[in-house]
């Protein structure tokens, strides 16, 4: 019995996961995978967490596995480069019962700080790589991942896109889980669990074998398959770029691979022998090309599409057409993006609780610059890293001086005091980011003497990737109640005793306690705290603008607040989106009281 | 069967996903392949979100090329200026007449465009465009969010799904409490389209 459902890739490797008997499943919040696991935590039995980070994440699926049940764990693409260690120990422990790893890679930033192929980890780690091109694949590969890893001993790599993640599409799925009939159970054996150099040393060439054993499963992969049509092109490709594919060759010969390694050789000698012009269309990196190249097959690809950014049909076509593999169009009349419309970037939601400590910092920085006025000298540096928060960076606050990855900020700002430059410097960090990487950096920073002041927004969720509970909210991934980290108490532990807990909406304590922090030659921390205002239930007294009382002064402006507009040069506040009691920075801010309930 | 490539354009907020989502059941329930693809950006609010749907026998890329839409939905109007190129000659736009400035605009350093300029980019693209008050029809039934299912009422006439599909999928996808007042505000979307098609062919008999 089947049940039709339209699922995102997401869904659909959670419940392909849930059907395939996993029993443990983990994740850190991350664009575009955050789904998977959401999904697979409302299945009420398994059990399903938010891991204080990637690396934990990987480790506490690892170690279920070890024992006996299936695991799955799920990040984004550079949450792998976080989990990287433990996932490198997994490749060469192997497993006991099956473990998926999902990494989500983000072809074309939409949501990220880079573009990284995951492939390459396959590589790296020597495991398995699966990608599937649609949700059908992502629930039916699950199955196969799991058996895969059972059978070779190895974890598995599941990678989606942000675009097969985030698509809809088709699938019929089995209604029944398959029932895990062994229990859990750790069997003892240092020599496989213990990577001592010398369990290790016996172990490394088992995992050069394992690779080769993986290759001749390769070539009888069942969703590793041909399409036969025309001989004068053949395309090998994979993942969302096979749908790609064949919108834009419908007549051609296809080899679609939904293991990406190790590749069946046997298998691509063949196609390529059968075909006159071998061509591989990939996203990203030109992993399969270079692979089919070493085997000495003449093959084109990335001199064909771009390495950079996401594929879709019409760059296909064009690099078609360039090439002279598709005949030539009319007109190319694509483009009429001449005209430059206003971009929308994403902005701090109205109400938002960083919009007061990012007006305080931008303007004691002297970073926000009124319509008609021009830049000033800016006054102390900001790191910052990934949140909600790191769309301070845009005006009219430009109060982020940089982002690198989840808890950068912390050391960079240590790095900076240490390189000696005359400026303070203020570390900006989530509560999220700061228990996921943010800990480790101030450690450092007490370790070292460092004095820079440290602004921990602490908002009461991951609110970036959609509100999901974290180790300070007290609620677990499946709804239950669990202790609270208290944010205070940890910062005191390590040894600080400038702690300072600010009230998100309070313009003046914030100013004075920023003022504060810079001014003192030590450690600071300031906890700002207040709610994310997407999960304010009430609106109770939108704030208005008298406009008899409004001297025109734009300052309400710089907050940067959504909810506050401007038409014919006179400022007002939209009430569908003012939240009104609960923020009134706004309020706070006008000197001529034009603003009020 | 026939094919089917709509585009759905909004800011974030608006309900994009959830109508792509609701257009993508009913294809489903009708018996047609279809996929959908949404485009975010980063944010929860106020960035621009875009929304993909093919529908057909069968559906290979999410994503549609420029030059090959046959609908697109606007929400907002600069947001309909912003994909127009997708559309094919004869693409039809249905667009709601409500400009939601980016603050860019708000600070002055970019300009929102004007009804004209808007008009001028679609114009470049497709002459059927129908451009109601969407918003303000939506606040007159006591829930701006509804906006959402009363443009679906306008698409639907465009699209042979039964209004039983449509009233399945409506009712599947949205909280129990909210269905009949989106009920209602998908009939005034059909109306609306309607009224919007006689005024045309009216004017062009005249």
């Amino acid at each position: 019995m089947t049940n039709t459902l339209l699922l995102s890739g997401n869904e659909a490797i959670a419940l392909g996961a849930y059907h395939a008997g996993v029993k443990v499943a983990t994740a850190y919040p991350g664009t575009p995978s955050t789904e998977i696991l959401e999904s697979l935590a409302r299945f009420k039995d398994i059990y399903a967490e938010w891991s204080t980070n990637e690396k934990v994440a990987m480790e506490v699926a690892l170690g279920a596995a070890y024992a006996g049940v299936r695991s799955f764990v799920a990040m984004k693409h550079v949450g792998l480069n976080v989990a990287s260690d433990p996932f490198m120990a997994a490749a060469i422990t192997g497993v006991n019962a099956g473990m998926v790893v999902v990494t989500a890679d983000d072809p074309g930033i939409h949501s990220s700080q880079n573009e990284q192929d995951n492939r390459n980890y396959a590589r790296l780690a020597k495991v398995p790589m699966l990608e599937p091109a649609d949700s059908q694949e992502a629930y039916e590969l699950l199955a196969y991942a799991f058996n895969i890893s059972e059978k070779f001993d190895t974890p598995v790599m599941l990678r989606s896109t942000t675009r097969i993640s985030h698509s809809k599409s088709v699938v019929n799925a089995k209604v029944k889980r398959k029932i895990q009939i062994a229990g859990s159970r750790f069997d003892y054996d240092l020599s496989k669990y213990v990577m001592l150099p010398a369990n290790a040393r016996i172990r490394r060439p088992r995992v050069e074998k394992r690779l080769l054993d993986l290759t001749e499963y390769s070539e009888s992969f069942p969703f590793n398959w041909v399409i036969e049509g025309r001989s004068d092109i053949g395309i090998v490709t994979s993942g969302i770029a096979y749908q790609y594919a064949r919108e834009v060759f419908p007549e051609a010969s296809f080899l679609k691979l939904a293991m990406t390694y190790p590749l069946p050789r046997k298998m691509i000698h063949r196609f390529a022998a059968q075909v006159e012009r071998l061509l591989v269309i990939e996203e990203l990196e030109p992993f399969m090309q270079e692979y089919i190249q070493a085997m000495g097959i003449k093959v084109i690809g990335k001199e064909f599409t771009p390495r950079v950014g996401e594929l879709n049909p019409d760059i296909i076509a064009i690099a078609g057409r360039r090439t002279g593999l598709l005949p030539e169009k009319e007109e190319e009349k694509l483009e009429l993006k001449t005209q430059k419309l206003p971009n929308r970037p994403p902005l701090l939601c109205p109400g938002c609780p960083h919009s007061g400590i990012f007006y305080v910092l931008s303007s004691l920085g002297q970073r926000s610059i009124l319509p008609g006025k021009k830049a000033r000298q800016l006054k102390f540096v900001i790191t910052g890293d990934i949140g909600c928060y790191t769309l301070g960076a845009y005006p009219p606050l430009n109060a982020m001086d940089t982002c690198a990855c989840m808890g950068a900020g912390i050391g960079q700002a240590l790095g900076m005091e240490k390189a000696g430059i005359a400026e303070s410097i203020v570390a900006l960090i989530g509560d999220s980011t700061f228990l996921h990487s943010g800990i480790t950096g101030l450690v450092d920073a007490v370790y070292n003497g460092g004095q820079i002041t440290v602004i921990i927004l602490d908002n009461r969720t991951t609110a970036m990737t959609g509100h999901q509970e974290h180790p300070g909210t007290g609620i677990t991934a499946q709804g239950k109640e669990t202790c609270a980290i208290n944010l205070e108490l940890l910062v005191q532990g390590l040894g600080i005793n400038d702690v300072k807990t600010i009230d998100a909406w309070d313009l003046k304590m914030l100013r004075e306690g920023v003022k504060g922090a810079l001014s003192r030659p030590e450690l600071s921390v300031i906890i700002v705290r207040g709610a994310c205002s997407v999960r304010a239930s009430k609106h109770i007294n939108p704030r208005i603008i008298d406009k008899k009382l409004c001297n025109q002064c734009n300052l309400c402006l710089m907050i940067g607040c959504p909810a506050i507009g401007r038409e014919w040069e006179q400022v007002y506040i939209d009430a569908s989106l003012c939240i009104g009691d609960a923020c009134t920075l706004c309020q706070q801010l006008c000197s001529g009281k034009a603003i009020s309930s | 069967m026939k094919k089917y490539n709509l585009i759905i354009a909004g800011v974030g907020g608006q309900g994009v996903v959830m109508a792509g989502n609701i257009i993508g059941e009913a294809a489903m329930m009708t018996g047609y392949d279809v996929k959908k693809t949404d485009t975010l950006g980063m944010a929860q609010r106020g960035g621009s979100v875009v929304s993909h749907l093919r529908i057909a026998d069968k559906v290979f890329s999410p994503l549609i090329n420029q030059g090959e839409v046959d609908i697109l939905l606007a929400f907002e109007k600069l947001e309909a200026a912003r994909w127009s190129h997708f559309l094919k000659p004869s693409g039809i736009v249905i667009v709601n007449n409500q400009a939601l400035a980016p603050l860019s605009v708000n600070l002055g350093s970019e300009q929102y465009p004007s009804d004209n300029e808007i008009t001028r980019i679609i114009g470049h693209y497709t002459e059927i465009l129908y451009i109601l008050d969407g918003t303000n029809l939506a606040m007159q039934l006591g829930e701006v969010k509804t906006l959402n299912v009363l443009m679906l009422g306008c698409l639907s006439h465009f699209i042979p799904f039964t209004s039983e599909i449509w009233r399945k999928s409506i009712v599947k996808n949205l909280p129990t409490k909210v269905i009949d007042l989106n009920l209602n505000a998908f009939k005034i979307g059909i109306k609306e389209i309607k009224d919007m098609i006689d005024r045309k062919t009216r004017n062009k008999n005249d």
